[in-house]
């Protein structure tokens, strides 16, 4: 492998790239719309609860309850509703989430020393955030009920627990570091998948096979200025996750950067094997989608936790190399890994890098046909 | 020829794409130095054989060497001794004239200390020193031609293949272009070249007539006219060309329609143009001229093709 071509090909492809609206757009500015996206969209914390109350009772307790929901910060009272068949109708037009009636007996039931039913409906056509709202509403009725018995309402369990990492389990925190790694799998393998396949198609290719440059010292040429663009878009996303989604980085950059350096050599290898496969642009970047985005988002523990999944789905992640990547941020975020600790990813990472590599160098023929 | 001055040989070579022979067994020898021509109209098998010579192209069989280098098995050595310019423009229409030549001086690993020179010899070569900065795809038909020749010899091969050069090129374009290819030849450089342009063949030290895969004849320019037109050829000039070539096949006469004017093959110009004249006369067409003229390479091969 001669430097001097390596070098002309990387500067070649570099000055394309630079020069192309369009590539320079999906290269720098696609990574960063992605995450600011996928980051305020994806979200699994449920808080601005709209809720409805109809209160029969209209006691000082009655309202105590509701300035208590209130100050939860997880549900906000839109209206007090006058008639039942109010209710039907918040929920029914989505203006309210939540409904609490509250009987006319609540407060005398609860001087009484009585249990006091209070009607909570939940609109549970989106039944994640149902459920998240039934978890909400335990915690403030259980709090409220202490605090008017006085303590003596029964706690069978008294359960403390400890939630590490991520204590205040905010989802975004483990949600933003995985997502830069799906980004990133996508954006690598759509970064060049088109380079191999536009010079076949614009016919410049049938010049560069015509001459002494090794298969080698091409696709090397063609992934060194990806792998930069590559490092900088993962620069500025980690960036982006510390000061614009707060997420804590306990870990090594260093480290982070090394793995990354590890996950972008696989990711920008397996675009250029699509590229050298595919020999056009229009099919090298469909394919590059399907391969990359797919898997990583659904298979890479970024969503869904690998360990729910069934046992033949939980053997396919093994071959994505999105979920290492996943596992690596995770760790190095949230826990403060070190390369240790990340030994298994590391090693698998560098394993798809090299096989990917040598891969599309096999398959690359410097000929017509 | 002996060993050393054969600069590109070969013999049965063929290529076969499905159940369509492209190039069917082929044998040629180009001397060191020579401008060869490769003449043929589309799709004879033209580019198939200069790819397979540049090792772009597996022969299907055959053998050959160029450079002294097996077309079969060692076409990257065959790579660095030769320049190769393909038919469609291949050069980056998004990079500068500039960095199209930096870029391929990169590839074939001009020396540090030759760089600069090369550079400036394309640039001259190519007429272009004073756009070196200008986007490619801004350079009309006959600089980028020049300087896709250029790139394609920085690293000063001794063997060029030029497929079609001078396709879609104006006419003085095309005869600057020329002018380079002799000057190059005259360097000790051989040069095979591919054309569809007769006037072109005519520059040719020699040539090989190709047709559906076949060479059909081989030879000097001037030796293939002698030796291929035993006969003589009778131009004619009339008003109703086309009806005067109905007539003329009618009776029996090889003739073929040149520009204004009708070419016929006959064995005997004297005996003949007198029974060709009566014809047109009876057929109420307006003879303008009848003569005898020195054939041209294009008469030659109208006349190959007919026969094969």
């Amino acid at each position: 492998m001669k430097l001097i071509r390596v070098r002309a090909i990387a500067k070649k492809e570099l000055i394309q790239v630079l020069r192309d609206p369009l590539s320079l757009a999906m290269a720098f500015l696609m990574p960063v719309i992605l995450l600011l996206i996928f980051g305020y969209a994806i979200t699994m914390d449920v808080n601005n609860l709209r809720t409805v109350v109809y209160d029969l009772d209209k006691s000082s307790l009655s309202r105590e309850l509701v300035a208590q929901f209130r100050e939860s910060g997880y549900f906000t009272i839109v209206t007090i509703l006058d008639r039942p068949s109010d209710v039907d109708a918040a929920l029914d037009a989505n203006r309210g989430q939540v409904a609490l009636w509250i009987p006319a007996d609540f407060s005398e039931n609860l001087r009484r020393g009585k249990v006091a039913p209070l009607q909570v409906v939940v609109d549970g056509s989106d039944s994640n955030t149902a459920t998240i709202a039934l978890g909400y509403l335990e915690g403030v009725t259980e709090r409220f009920g202490q605090r008017v018995t006085g303590g003596i309402a029964r706690a069978p369990i008294d359960a403390r627990v400890r939630v590490w990492y991520n204590p205040e389990l905010k989802s975004r925190n483990y949600i933003i570091p995985g997502l830069i790694a799906v980004i990133m799998a996508v954006i690598a393998a759509l970064l060049t998948s088109l380079t191999i396949a536009r010079e076949w198609e614009r016919g410049t290719m049938e010049q560069l096979i015509a001459t002494p440059v090794k298969t080698t010292e091409l696709i090397a040429g063609k992934l060194l200025p990806y792998f930069f663009i590559g490092f900088i878009d993962v620069a500025v996303s980690v960036a982006m996750t510390v000061f614009i989604f707060d997420v804590p980085l306990r870990g090594s950059l260093l480290l982070l950067a090394f793995l990354t350096s590890l996950f972008l050599f696989g990711g920008l290898s397996l675009g250029i094997l699509i590229s050298v496969v595919a020999k056009s642009q229009l099919v090298a970047s469909q394919i590059a989608m399907v391969v990359s985005f797919l898997p990583a988002f659904l298979l890479s523990g970024f969503m869904y936790a690998i360990s729910n999944m069934p046992l033949p789905l939980q053997n396919m992640t093994r071959i994505i190399p999105a979920r290492y990547f996943v596992a690596i941020l995770k760790g190095i975020f949230l826990k403060g890994s070190t390369l240790r600790q990340l030994a298994t990813e590391t090693i698998l990472l560098t394993i798809f890098g090299l096989l990917t590599f040598v891969l599309s160098v096999r398959k690359f023929k410097k000929r017509i046909v | 020829m002996n060993h050393i001055e054969t600069a590109v040989e070969f013999s049965g070579l063929t290529r076969i794409f499905g159940d369509f022979t492209a190039v069917d067994q082929i044998s040629l020898a180009v001397g060191r130095g020579e401008i060869f021509g490769f003449l043929g109209p589309n799709g004879a098998g033209k580019s198939t054989t200069i790819k397979m010579l540049c090792g772009l192209l597996t022969p299907s069989a055959g053998s050959g060497t160029v450079g002294g280098f097996n077309i079969m098995t060692e076409a990257e050595e065959i790579k660095k001794n030769i320049g190769y310019m393909s038919q469609k423009f291949s050069l980056y229409d998004d990079l500068t004239v500039e960095e199209n030549i930096n870029f391929f001086s990169g590839i074939y690993r001009v020396p540090r200390e030759k760089k600069r020179e090369r550079k400036e010899w394309v640039l001259e070569m190519a007429g272009i020193a004073d756009r070196r900065g200008a986007l490619t795809k801004t350079l009309s038909g006959g600089f980028k031609q020049r300087l896709a020749l250029g790139c394609a010899i920085l690293h000063e091969p001794p063997i060029i293949f030029l497929d079609e050069p001078t396709s879609g090129v104006d006419p003085i374009s095309r005869r600057n272009f020329w002018r380079l290819i002799y000057a190059m030849s005259r360097e000790g450089k051989t040069i095979f070249v591919t054309t569809h342009y007769m006037d072109e063949a005519e520059y040719c030290d020699r040539l090989a007539l190709i047709y559906r895969g076949k060479i059909i004849a081989e030879g000097t320019p001037t030796a293939l006219k002698q030796e291929y037109m035993e006969r003589d050829v009778l131009e004619i000039e009339v008003e109703q060309v086309v009806d005067a070539l109905e007539v003329l096949e009618q009776s029996g006469i090889e003739t073929a329609i040149f520009g204004s004017v009708l070419h016929a093959t006959v064995t005997d110009a004297g005996q003949e143009s007198q029974r060709i004249r009566e014809s047109l006369v009876k057929a109420g067409l307006k003879v303008v001229r009848i003569e005898k003229i020195v054939p041209s390479l294009e008469d030659v091969f109208v006349t190959l093709i007919e026969v094969s």
